[in-house]
């Protein structure tokens, strides 16, 4: 008897873990690798919440979802209620569910996980959003009174999407101008299919159309208009910029423009919004490795070491400079890679790829490193050491080194402020830049970071774009600057 | 979804679309490109901006088959649409009056250089072109060509029309005219001054096939002539986010698709071009030989 209740103790230390796809079956397709909770499964997790009084978890989610509000729903079985719920300050639960960094967010905080693991708060969420979706219960809310202003959001990743969002249900008649030929940002190039699968990005972008939203598509913005037309000649009285952190890096190191050296960038691109892992089905070719060496070590490595692998390679590499400890990545993924069978290289740097004399890439020469000092981030700087260097054979080279400031849309805006690394200066609480009218919120603020950043931003615009609509009043100090 | 207007076939291997695209035609300038897709599964492809018409509303584009989308492309009819058309894309041209300017223009690299020749011409520049291709039927727009410069050669490889060899003999001609006339210079005789007159070439542009640019630039630099070329590398997004388009110029790696299409001839690593270029040459056959077996 006591055994038992032992036993049932010890088992709520663990959360109910969601069932996948087997990692031997999984790199051989681009499905998704969890199955998702079923609704006891969901239940069963949820009753693992103590409902705080004072819930810590809250603290640490980037737009306060009320989490032990949705999670009692869940509890009662009330799954569609706690969709809604989640709603309420989430726009987008399927996404963030799939891919927030649960595990420095919300979960981090959840007081369950002092004694053992913490709520799967990110389950859940995915979970509520999906029953919901599946129900074909979406709620579309009743259309405000139309206000007669026009509001132009430039970029449909999370933050546009959501600004877009929120400003149409306030009754202005918003446009939502995008690019590439496929709404989405880095949910729809960037992120694999097998994370994230496209079908909910299309979902969310169909609610956004039922909202209102006029989406453009194929519009660079900067080239077919720039934000002075847009604000001067046709009609918008605001406009949101967020464009993201567009620029791939290179290390400048010898080699990098040989054939089957890829920036992550575009080996995600071709493989997820070019579909080139149905090639030739579809026409854009994308080469398969035999031997695969990515570098990097966040969620962008990740991604392009996991794709790598399911478009046959035999040995996938994943190089990088510190430890595994120091690695961006969600931690989720950090798992899935390994148990798919890529090999991690820690303390390791490339110094040059090696060219097989017709141009292409043969190998890669890295140096061993090691952790010295700490740097501006806290984190302990790798250090190369001396003669380590050795060569490895691959056929295909990935660097996934971050992306920097696309400076398209901002070279056509010289009034428009930017911070030494070519990032838009904008007020942290209100999205508002040095040129009137003109709010930018998510990567091309920030740098290169999180969806739920990027739709908070998103959200933050959406209600001082409300209140400069009101007022006509523009007070950009650049003091409360994020950054 | 965006309409073809009019079509008209230059030869067997060389197409001439007028697509609707509004927008893109009241920005467009001399230099730029766009990029097409075809239908969903298609493949994004980088096509120059010919020529437009403000208030037709129309972009238009000249491209010779190669593989399976300017095949595809090939047997699109007026009246049929294209699902994406994006642009305008890269820098324009650096019109100003340079003088006299050579603008040379190899296969279907007639249709991108013919708008910078006129706007030059425009801008008031005395202009001599040459346009060559391998063999009659693969040369267009002569006429128009004509129109915008004082002086027009033709030359295909095979002697079928106009001056039998490649573009780079009359170039060479004309440049070493210069030099002579420059030596010239030096002698203080009076009737040697009326040659002196005559400008030199200040500039030369130059673009069709890399391997034609890259001996255009071997030529020219012999004389010391600053040349511009517009480079072909493959893209994929064509605003800087992918780096698909990566060339060297002056050592340096450059985004042909944000930071070109035109950079100085002199510094650009023509060989690599040509290698990246090759990059899918394997795939590309595998697409053509599905598609052909498709037709
Ligand atoms: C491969 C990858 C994996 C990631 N994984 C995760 C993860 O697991 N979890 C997480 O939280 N974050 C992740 N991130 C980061 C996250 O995706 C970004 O922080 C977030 O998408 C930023 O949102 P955004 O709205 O600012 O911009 P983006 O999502 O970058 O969207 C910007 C959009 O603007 C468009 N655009 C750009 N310029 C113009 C212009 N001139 N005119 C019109 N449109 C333009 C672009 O085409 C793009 O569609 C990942 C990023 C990448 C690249
Ligand atoms: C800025 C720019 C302007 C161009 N303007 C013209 C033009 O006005 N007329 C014209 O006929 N061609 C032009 N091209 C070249 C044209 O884009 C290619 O011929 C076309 O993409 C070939 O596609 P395909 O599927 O028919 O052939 P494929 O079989 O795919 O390729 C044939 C060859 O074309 C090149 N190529 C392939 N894919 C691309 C790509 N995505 N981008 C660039 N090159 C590629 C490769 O060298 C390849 O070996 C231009 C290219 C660039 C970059
Ligand atoms: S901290 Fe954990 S236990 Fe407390 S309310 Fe949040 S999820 Fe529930
Ligand atoms: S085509 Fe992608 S960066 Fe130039």
């Amino acid at each position: 008897m006591e055994e038992q209740e032992e036993k049932k103790e010890q088992k709520k230390k663990i959360k109910v873990k969601m069932r996948e796809q087997p990692p031997l079956e999984r790199i051989k397709n681009f499905n998704e690798v969890p199955h998702g909770y079923s609704p006891e499964e969901a239940v069963e997790e949820a009753i693992r919440c103590l409902s705080c009084k004072r819930p810590t978890c809250v603290d640490y989610c980037p737009v306060e979802v009320d989490i032990p509000g949705f999670l009692k729903l869940v509890k009662e079985g009330e799954f569609l209620e706690a969709a809604y719920k989640v709603k309420e300050t989430n726009a987008l639960p399927a996404v963030c569910g799939r891919v927030c960094p649960q595990e420095v967010q919300c979960e981090s905080g959840c007081i369950v996980g002092k004694k053992g693991e913490p709520v799967a708060i990110g389950n859940l969420e995915r979970f509520v959003a999906d029953y919901e979706a599946e129900k074909g219960e979406v709620m579309i809310p009743e259309k405000p009174k139309p206000t007669g202003r026009k509001i132009a959001v430039i970029g449909s990743g999370p933050g546009g999407l959501t600004c877009a969002a929120d400003l149409a249900m306030s009754g202005h008649q918003v446009t939502l101008f995008e690019a590439l030929h496929k709404p989405g940002g880095v949910l729809i190039y960037g992120i694999p299919e097998f994370r994230l699968p496209k079908l909910i990005v299309e979902r969310e972008v169909e609610y956004i159309k039922k909202l209102g939203v006029e989406l453009v598509l194929n519009a660079v913005i900067g080239k077919i208009f720039t934000v002075d037309e847009l604000l001067n000649e046709q009609g918008y009285d605001a406009c949101f910029i967020c464009t993201g952190a567009g620029l791939p890096m290179f290390m400048g190191i010898p080699g990098e423009n040989l054939n089957g050296v890829y920036s992550a960038n575009e080996f995600l691109t071709r493989a997820n919004l070019m579909k080139s892992y149905l090639f030739p089905r579809y026409d854009t070719p994308i080469k398969r490795g035999r031997w695969v060496a990515v570098v990097g070590g966040g969620n962008v490595a990740m991604d392009a070491a996991r794709v790598a692998m399911r478009l046959g390679s035999e040995k996938v590499y994943l190089i990088y400079r510190r430890s595994e400890a120091e690695m961006p990545a969600r931690k989720a993924e950090v798992h899935h890679a390994h148990e798919e069978g890529i090999e991690f290289l820690f303390l390791t740097n490339p110094v040059r790829y090696l060219d097989d004399g017709q141009g292409n890439v043969r190998g890669v020469e890295c140096i061993k490193m090691e952790l010295g000092e700490p740097d501006e981030s806290g984190r302990r700087r790798p250090v190369p050491i001396k003669g380590s260097e050795f060569q490895m054979e691959v056929d295909i080279a990935i660097p996934a080194l971050g992306t920097r400031a696309n400076p398209l849309l901002p070279k056509t805006m010289p009034d428009l402020k930017l911070n030494k690394r070519g990032y838009i200066i904008a007020e942290e609480a209100t999205g508002m830049t040095s040129k009137r009218g003109v709010f930018a919120g998510g990567d091309i603020v920030t740098g290169a970071a999180t969806v739920i950043l990027a739709m908070g931003a998103g959200r933050k615009a959406a209600r001082a774009i409300n209140e400069y609509l009101k007022w006509k009043y523009w007070d950009f100090s650049g003091l409360a600057i994020s950054q | 979804m965006f309409k073809i207007l009019k079509k008209e076939e230059k030869s067997d291997l060389v197409i001439l679309f007028e697509i609707a695209a509004k927008d893109i035609a009241k920005k467009a300038k001399p230099g730029n490109f766009f990029i097409l897709k075809i239908h969903e599964e298609g493949e994004r492809i980088p096509l120059t901006i010919a020529d437009f018409d403000r208030d037709k509303g129309t972009i238009t584009s000249v491209f010779q088959k190669v593989g399976k989308t300017t095949y595809h492309l090939g047997i699109l009819n007026e009246g049929d649409y294209l699902s994406d058309v994006i642009g305008p894309l890269g820098n324009p041209s650096h019109i100003e009056n340079f003088g006299k300017v050579v603008c040379v223009g190899g296969g279907v690299g007639i249709a991108p250089v013919y708008p910078i020749t006129k706007a030059l011409k425009e801008a008031g520049n005395k202009i001599i072109s040459i346009i060559g291709a391998r063999s009659k039927d693969l040369l267009f727009w002569e006429d128009k060509m004509r129109k915008v410069s004082d002086e027009l050669i033709v030359t295909t490889d095979d002697g079928s029309y106009g001056r039998k060899g490649v573009v780079t003999i009359p170039l060479e001609e004309i440049l070493k005219g210069d030099q002579v006339k420059a030596t010239k210079k030096h002698v203080p005789s009076f009737e040697d001054r009326e040659v002196v007159q005559e400008p030199s070439v200040n500039l030369v542009i130059a673009i069709g096939p890399p391997i034609m640019m890259k001996f255009v630039c071997k030529t020219t630099e012999k004389f010391n002539v600053k040349t511009i070329v517009s480079l072909n590398s493959i893209m994929v997004d064509g605003t800087g986010m992918c780096g698909a388009c990566r060339v060297e110029v002056g050592g340096e790696t450059k985004f042909a698709c944000v930071d070109g299409p035109e950079f100085d001839g002199h510094k650009v690593d023509f060989d690599l071009l040509m290698k990246r270029l090759q990059m899918y040459l394997v795939e590309e056959k595998v697409a053509m030989d599905m598609y052909s077996g498709k037709m």
